[in-house]
Parts: structure tokens; sequence; C-alpha cells
């Protein structure tokens, strides 16, 4: 009678790549998309030292000033911009229309869910300015 | 237009090899083959030791999901002159182990997709007098997310299935999100206590990959998202609300 | 079932969630005009008398904390799910909560202070 031996599985386990976000394009911006975070940090702190400027006095805001003059923050605060424009308009393309789906509870063409907000998006946006430029 | 093209296969025998190697193989570039068409191609007549699965060869059975070029598709859904000149690179579904060649040991993933009770849940004995009647609207609430033929295109997409292997995974929480718009399902109580753990919804991070490959349309990130939706409530309600044994 | 096996992630989410909205809606024209059309003299600064009067109307104090509160809370999520998965410290996953989170508690604080302590 033949010698049979048990099968033992020997199954290959590959390892993800540290580097995987960089392996396809949408994984890329993802990770991109994610990174936005960071600077919104960065700015909302910005935003703490600039109500502490406002605090302090007439010249801690001056340099304050001088310090948004800087071109390193110019370049932070740009790079900040494009990143956090990022966040909206991912965000407005992909949460809304969950919410619209719970509440449906049917589909329906996603730009019912995202358009509102890029309106609401523009509003606020007009909105704050004007409080912010001082015509209110 | 040429009439081959190279087709680089990812080999793997787990009785000789520790790790897998790539074999080329030259087939016909036929204008209405599917990449299925040329590894079955080889496998007739170029290497018969080539092993994977296929069955219907028209996208509703599941089984012939791949990595083509790095992406996950159905073999038999992919035309192969989309990637002419080639080469073609074929290998398995990734994030899940290997067991030979192009075949992937799925235990994990059936065992996921059980945890779920991925099945109509009465609380009450309610017998209905013919079948359980739902109207179109009800239908329409889940329809979608029912669709899903258990191909794992999504767990090998989504970069948190490889990160963590205990994520239950995008068809998995799809199916539980399937039962739960059920009207005829009274088990939201029972999938919430498995599916809202870290290793459950709270893992995904939506990525968003699951949807764009699923080949059926299920959509399996928005059915997360939602759940996720539906865990805070339910949450909220506890927290604010807490009830006992019901 | 007992729902106490469920993981407490949800409030976590809630806020990364209203803040994603927050976020996107108000964050946005604060660094267009202070971050970038001030500085570069794009758009006339109203300057520090007018600034100033603006912060001390009670509403801007509690637009400024709800705002502040919820980039520190909707950044703290984000970043720790960024550095435990793309920069693969799933391992510090304890470490990376209590820093992001905790991050955001003392941001939050720090806002509180400022703006509720009248100048």
């Amino acid at each position: 009678m033949p010698q049979y031996t048990t099968f033992q599985p020997k199954p290959y386990r590959p390892r993800m790549s540290a580097y995987w976000y960089l392996d396809q394009w949408n994984y890329l911006r993802y990770a991109l998309r994610e990174s936005s975070s960071f600077f919104v940090a960065y700015f909302a702190v910005i935003t703490l030292i600039q109500i502490a400027a406002l605090k302090a006095g007439p010249t801690h805001y001056a340099h304050f000033q001088a310090l948004m003059r800087c071109p390193v923050v110019i370049v932070l605060n740009a790079v900040a911009l494009a990143f956090i424009l990022l966040h909206a308009v991912t965000w407005f393309m992909l949460v809304p229309r969950v919410a619209l789906r719970q509440v449906l509870n049917k589909p329906t063409p996603d730009i019912i869910a995202s358009a509102p907000n890029f309106m609401v998006w523009f509003g606020a946006t007009l909105i704050i300015a004007l409080f912010i430029l001082g015509v209110f | 237009m040429a009439d081959t093209i190279i087709l680089e296969v990812e080999r793997f025998e787990p009785e000789r090899d520790t790790e897998p190697s790539y074999q080329s193989f030259e087939v016909p570039l036929r204008a209405d083959w599917m990449v299925l068409d040329a590894l079955t191609h080889i496998k007739d007549h170029l290497d018969g030791s080539l092993t994977f699965r296929w069955s219907c060869r028209m996208g509703i059975c599941g089984s012939c999901g791949m990595m083509i070029n790095g992406v996950p598709k159905l073999t038999c859904e992919t035309l192969l002159m989309n990637f002419a000149p080639g080469p073609v690179r074929v290998g398995p579904l990734v994030h899940f182990p290997v067991v030979k060649d192009l075949v992937i040991e799925m235990d994990d993933f059936m065992a996921k997709v059980q945890k779920v009770r991925p099945w109509i849940v009465r609380k009450d004995d309610f017998k209905p007098a013919r079948e359980f009647i739902q109207t179109p609207a009800q239908l329409e609430a889940f329809h979608q997310f029912s669709l899903c033929i258990n191909c794992t295109l999504c767990y090998a997409a989504c970069p948190v299935s490889g990160l963590d292997s205990n994520f239950i995974g995008p068809a998995a929480i799809a199916l539980a999100h399937r039962y739960n718009l059920d009207s005829r399902d009274q088990g939201l109580e029972d999938r919430l206590d498995i599916v809202s753990q870290h290793e459950g919804i709270w893992d995904c991070t939506v990525v968003g990959e699951c949807s764009v490959v699923c080949p059926k349309g299920v959509d399996p990130s928005l059915a997360i998202q939602q759940y996720k939706l539906t865990a805070t409530k339910e949450w909220f309600k506890s927290f604010l609300l807490p009830r006992g044994k019901n | 079932m007992s729902s106490a096996k469920r993981s407490n992630e949800p409030i976590v989410w809630f806020l990364f969630g209203v803040g994603g909205f927050v976020v996107a809606y108000f964050l946005p024209i604060h660094i267009m005009l202070y971050g970038l059309a001030f500085p570069l003299g794009l758009a006339p600064d109203p300057g520090y008398g007018k600034t100033y009067v603006l912060l001390q109307n009670p509403l801007t104090r509690l637009y400024l904390f709800v705002l502040l509160m919820f980039c520190f809370f909707h950044a703290a999520h984000r970043m720790r799910l960024t550095l435990s998965d793309i920069l693969n410290m799933r391992h510090l996953n304890t470490v990376l909560a209590f820093l992001c989170y905790g991050g955001a508690i003392v941001g939050t604080v720090a806002a509180i202070w400022m703006l509720a302590v009248v100048h």
C-alpha cells in the first residue's frame, strides 16, 4: 500500500508594500486627500495665534501680519488652501450622497446631494468674507 | 495590429517554491478574446499546469477575479485587446493567501460573510399566508446591495484589507447592510453588535476603491458609510436613552 | 444582545463628520483672506481696529470656537488614520490616538480660554 502523507497547505502570504499608496493613482489621490488634515490643523493653529495677537494689542497684531507676509508662510498658506479646497470638493462629492441615500432609501443622482452643498459653500464664503472685510 | 500578445503570469507551486515568480506566455491576440480566453488557451495548449478559477465566463459567478496590471478585475469581462501591444501582468488577487498560481484561499472571506448573519432575521414567528409581500419601493431600498457575486475584487482593491486581515471588508458589510435595509428583516441590532466594531465598519477610511472595482455596481463604500450613520444614530440613542434588555 | 460590545468610535466619527462640513464651508475663506489676500495686498485689510471690534462680538467668538473645535477634531481623526495607514504606524495606534485626540483637546481648550476670557 502506498504511504500517503497528509496534505500540508503552504499558501504564500504576500506582505503589503510600505509604499502601497504609490502603486495606483487612485491610492495616491486618497493619500493626498487625507493629507489635507495636516493643513487644517496648521491653519487652525494660525487662527489661534491670530486671536492671541488681536487680544494682545496693535503691535502684536502687526507682528502677526508681518508673519503672514513672510514668503515661506505665504507659500505654506497657498499649499494649505489648495489642500483644503481638495478636501471641500472631495467631501461634497462623497459625504452628502450618503446622507441623502439614508434619508430617501433609494438610489438618486449624486448631483442632487452635492450641488446644494456647493451653493451653501459659496454662500458661507461670501457672508464670512463680508464680515471679515468689515462691510458689516 | 499584431496577432500575438505576451501574458506575464504569476506562478507559485507550493510544494516547490517559497515565493511566486513570473512566467511569460505568447498567446494569440484575437479581437473577441477576454483575458480568461488567453488563460484557458495557455492551459489548453501551452502549459497544462497553470491553475486558476473560472466558471460562468459571463460575469455572474464571481470565480475569475485576478489582478490584471495591478488592478483587480474579472478576467471573463476584461478585453485582451485593451492591453495591446502588452505585455499583460496577471496575478492572483492581492490581500489573500495564494494556494497555487492564480488561486487564492478564500476561507477567511467566507467566514467574514457568514459572521454578519446574511439572512432574514425575525424576532417574532410571523408566518405570511403566502410569500412575504414587498412593495417595489421596499425592494428598491436594498436591491443595489443584493447584487454582490462574492468575487472579492473589493477586498483586493481595499488597502485596509491588506493592512488589517481582521477587517471584515466591503462585501461582508454591504451584505449586512442589504439585510438591514430589507423590510422583512429584524436583525439590525444583532448585526450592529458584530459590525460596529473596530474591525467592522470603523476600520474603513473611505478610500473608495472597492466601489470603483465592483463589477456589479454594488457600491460597498456607500453601504459602509451608510452603516456608520446607522451605527452612530444607534450609539446616540443608547447613550441618551439607555434601555434595558430588549 | 448587549450593546456594550459595540465600539465607541461613533462619537469620534461624528465629530469628524460634522467637522468635515464646518472645515469645508468656513476654513477656505479664512485662508484666502487672512493667509493670502491681505498679506499680498490683493484685498483691503480692515486693520487692527475693525478686526478687534469684530472679535468682541459674542457671536464671532461662538463662531470661532465652533470653527476651531471642529477643525481640531476633524484634523485629529484624519491625521491619526493617515499616520496609521499611509505612514504605516498601525502598531502605534494607541500612541497616535493619544497624541492626535489629545492635541485636539489641547487646541480646543486653548480656543475656549482665549475666546471666553473677555478682553
